[in-house]
């Protein structure tokens, strides 16, 4: 036998070496775990002297007021939450259409690739370059629009406020762009999950394309497409900087789509630099709300796409 | 014929396409209305890119790469410690979420497969990566910056890329984990039937099997987290001036980034700070489009 | 194949449900099925055998226009069907499917429940009359009725394989099609409910002219009244083989007494 294959055990180092690779291996992926516990601990024991002086009220109170320090977080909780649901509402439509568009042989490949592939695209650009545009291109763009709003509709809540530029309305606009990329990207997925024999059997009976698309299709991948769903609602629940660069960062509470107003991570972009005292406080208050807000809709979406998905 | 089958169906119905009646007219519609949901998808990436690139593109020039912002009301000058400091801080924070993100991945998919560990983490990789991204910078800055805990520095270029490190984390743990069970077990065992240790197989074996997926997951990674501010706003905050990368201390001081400087710039009423806030817009888009792109075409390498 | 063959059947127009003349379908560039000449004839049960590749199923899926499913598919001939070329530019594929309908190899209801699963096909073409009554007449009809009669509500991905490929059956009974493609729809079954099955398709035949694509050579020999024999050729400089028809005949004659020495080979064994 060659000397040099001479059966040896295997040295004390390399064992070592083999389960301090996996120690090591363990705690790297242990800090997620930590980071997680330590940011809601970090914010809830910031956010305590104010939740402890306003209690549940901070949640309904809209009185912002840091001259005064007083704080209700209404206003922007209700930004918060008007401003993510409305934009699904225009969102959804348009993302799923656009979906199903790319994923039916009703255009050819290379142009359904493109399609698909700017919609990717629209996804990497920041943040804060969509507010920038949304600030000097789109706004001033549908000024026009929105004072007819006012001016034929202004008797209507919604509508009540002369635009004046950052607005709500235009906040809603620019989530919308930013959310439209998830929702059609797994909607395009689930779509194209759907198992082709589903499909021919609807075609064999004798449906039409959309027949088939409504009646089959789409019912197949429900599960998917609402899990995509609700992941682009806890992204535009906690979406910042175009947010803050254009919905106007008011204090106060307006029904009005075309006055300007708030949510929660606007106003903690917004005041957070230069707040102390217990302006921090409240402002970790409302962090801890959005923390919660955002956490309940990822983990319900998770468990929906779960409990959906085994159905069918 | 029919004598010897009286029960055999048969139909007069036409045969033709008839392109008025409800279910047809429905089709048409609707397929047209999907068509227009398309356009109107794609027309803001359209809308974006090319005024980013009329009103940025303009700008450039070697005085952009070079020189610091003006003070407000005067003119010239650059975003040069801009585009730097956003490499840096970038950088910091791929130094952070590498080995965390990759190291976690590697756990969850060779040592950890489907126990409770394993889901736990992969659940709570989801959460994370859920979480706002401004709340990252506030977390950040409820333990690093107000605390002074980096060695007596509030904000700091380290403590960005840590916050921003946060955000690329999930991602690298997925792709990682992802990319790894993509690697079939016979390759494993193969090794492990040489003698070689979980150690060697896992990172000679494994890995750069893996290595496209994982890269490809890391460079996306790296071009969202150059892109984000919100993190940055209070952690790496602001600067004017070029820094001081030859000291450490340089590190340990705020710092400009391209993404703050567009968010200060856009909403000042200075005409010269706004124009910079494009250009600084069309250097950022341009860094971040290529490092996709790059990612893209990874990935087609690796589909052999 | 031979005309010749396609002469022997001296039927008159009604006799034949649908007629293929020189039909040859291609994917892309290269040609799957070539020169088929071939006549269904009407309540009857006509198989396609042969080897894998030699088109059988493609040129079974031409019949009710489901290759426009597949991109880059085209087909070169006539498919008569009442009358009317199946693929003029003037003829809608949804309608050829209302009157021609298909049973699958592996079996895809719906996600819906069984009452569903059947209802489905005949709504949407419009059926007015007593739904219950149909469903449980197209039910009884595909030899299922016994065994859902009491769980009409429940999902039809409940049932075994060989009920789920009834249901299929009964779903496509519902539509009153003229015409039934079968595509080996007892491949993925037990013997038992393949036997269920060949039951079933003899007293179809009283109601529906079927096409059946069969591996199955005793199944042929049990279900049809005609067989049709394809085989696969080799091309030069392409990959892969192009089907062509060999014989056309009554069961009995394909069987016994084949006149093309191919198909005495393989009926015996001795390939495929």
């Amino acid at each position: 036998m060659d000397n040099r294959y001479r059966l040896r055990k295997r040295p004390q180092s390399e064992k070592l070496v083999d389960s301090g690779f996996k120690t090591l291996a363990l705690s790297l992926a242990s800090v997620v775990a930590l980071i997680l516990v330590a940011i809601l601990i970090v914010v809830f024991q910031g956010g305590l002297p104010s939740m402890l002086r306003y209690g549940w009220e901070f949640l309904i109170t809209s009185n912002w007021n840091p001259v005064d320090d007083e704080y209700g977080a209404g206003a922007a909780i209700y930004g918060t939450l008007v401003t993510s649901i409305l934009s699904l509402f225009i969102a959804v439509p348009l993302g799923i259409g656009t979906a199903i568009f790319i994923t039916e042989n009703i255009i050819p490949e290379k142009l359904r690739n493109f399609i698909g592939l700017m919609v990717e695209l629209l996804a990497a650009i920041p943040s804060v370059v969509l507010g920038l545009w949304a600030i000097f291109v789109m706004e001033p763009f549908i000024r026009p629009g929105l004072e007819l709003l006012y001016n034929y509709f202004g008797w209507f809540p919604l509508f009540s406020s002369s635009p004046m530029g950052p607005g709500t309305l235009p906040a809603v606009l620019i989530l919308v762009v930013m959310i439209l990329p998830i929702i059609t990207a797994i909607t395009r997925d689930s779509l194209q999950q759907v198992p082709q024999q589903l499909t021919q059997a609807a075609y064999g009976i004798g449906t039409t394309r959309w027949g088939a698309i409504i009646n089959v299709t789409l019912p197949a991948a429900i599960s998917g497409i609402v899990g995509g769903v609700m992941l682009a609602l806890g992204r535009a629940m906690g979406e910042t900087m175009a947010v803050t660069m254009i919905i106007g960062n008011s204090n106060n509470f307006s029904f009005s789509l075309l006055a300007p107003g708030n949510t929660i991570s606007a106003m903690l972009a917004n005041q957070f630099g230069e707040a102390d005292g217990s302006q921090v406080s409240s402002l970790m208050y409302a962090a801890f709300v959005l923390i919660i807000m955002t956490l309940a809709v990822n983990i319900f979406a998770q468990l929906l796409v779960k409990r959906l998905s085994l159905k069918y | 014929m029919k004598k010897n089958n009286p029960g055999l169906i048969t139909r007069k119905a036409e045969l033709s396409y008839k392109p008025n009646i409800t279910r047809n007219l429905g089709n048409r519609l609707m397929t047209g209305l999907a068509g227009l949901f398309s356009a109107i998808a794609v027309l803001p990436l359209i809308l974006v890119l090319g005024y980013v690139l009329i009103k940025g593109a303009s700008k450039i020039s070697i005085d952009l790469f070079t020189q610091l912002p003006p003070p407000p009301g005067l003119e010239g000058g650059g975003i040069g410690n801009a585009i730097i400091g956003t490499l840096v801080v970038t950088f910091i924070a791929a130094l952070f979420a590498i080995p965390v993100g990759v190291g976690g991945g590697i756990y969850l998919a060779e040592y950890s497969r489907s126990d409770w560990f394993a889901q736990f983490i992969r659940f709570g990789t989801n959460v994370l990566a859920g979480v706002p991204s401004i709340i990252a910078g506030v977390f950040i800055y409820g333990t690093l910056v107000t605390t002074k805990l980096l060695f007596g520095n509030s904000y700091s270029a380290v403590a960005g890329g840590l916050a921003l490190s946060i955000l690329m984390i999930p991602t690298i743990i997925k792709t990682t984990d992802e990319g790894l069970k993509l690697v079939p077990d016979d390759l494993r065992r193969g090794a492990l039937g040489v003698g070689a240790s979980r150690f060697i197989t896992i990172t000679r074996i494994t890995v750069p099997t893996a290595f496209t997926p994982i890269a490809t997951g890391v460079v996306l990674a790296v071009a969202r987290a150059a892109g984000e501010t919100a993190p940055l706003i209070f952690t790496a905050l602001f600067s004017s001036y070029w820094a001081n990368l030859l000291s450490v201390d340089g590190l340990f001081s705020s710092i400009a980034t391209l993404s703050v400087l567009i968010y200060n710039f856009s909403i000042m009423p200075l005409e010269v700070q706004n124009e910079l806030a494009w250009a600084a817009s069309f250097v950022l888009v341009a860094l971040i489009l290529s490092l996709n792109l790059f990612a893209r075409w990874l990935g087609r390498f690796a589909s052999r | 194949m031979t005309k010749e063959s396609a002469d022997k059947q001296q039927s008159t127009a009604e006799n034949i449900a649908v007629s293929m003349q020189n039909v040859t379908i291609s994917y892309g560039k290269s040609a799957a099925v070539r020169d088929v000449f071939c006549e269904i004839s009407t309540g009857k049960v006509t198989a396609f055998i042969g080897p894998s590749g030699c088109g059988k199923s493609t040129l079974l899926r031409s019949i009710n226009r489901m290759n426009d499913l597949i991109e880059g598919c085209t087909l070169k001939g006539r498919v008569l069907f009442d009358g009317v070329d199946l693929y003029d530019a003037t003829v809608d594929p949804v309608e050829v499917r209302r009157r021609i309908g298909m049973v699958f190899q592996q079996p895809n209801p719906f996600p819906k429940s069984i009452y569903e699963n059947v209802a489905f096909g005949a709504r949407i073409n419009g059926y007015t009359g007593n739904m219950d009554e149909l469903v449980e007449r197209s039910l009884r009809q595909a030899a299922v009725w016994d065994e859902c009669k009491d769980k009409l509500k429940d999902s039809g991905c409940s049932l075994s394989g060989g009920q789920q490929q009834r249901l299929c059956i009964a779903r496509t009974i519902a539509t009153q099609p003229e015409v039934i493609l079968m595509d080996e729809p007892c491949s993925a079954l037990d013997p038992i409910s393949t036997l269920k099955i060949e039951e079933t398709m003899h007293e179809l035949k009283k109601s529906f002219t079927i096409v059946i694509v069969t591996h199955n050579m005793q199944q042929a020999v049990r279900v049809s009244d005609e067989t049709a024999f394809f085989n696969a050729e080799t091309v030069e400089n392409r990959s892969g083989k192009v089907g062509y028809l060999v014989e056309f005949n009554d069961t009995q004659s394909i069987f016994n007494s084949p006149q093309q020495q191919a198909t005495q080979d393989y009926v015996s064994g001795r390939f495929g």
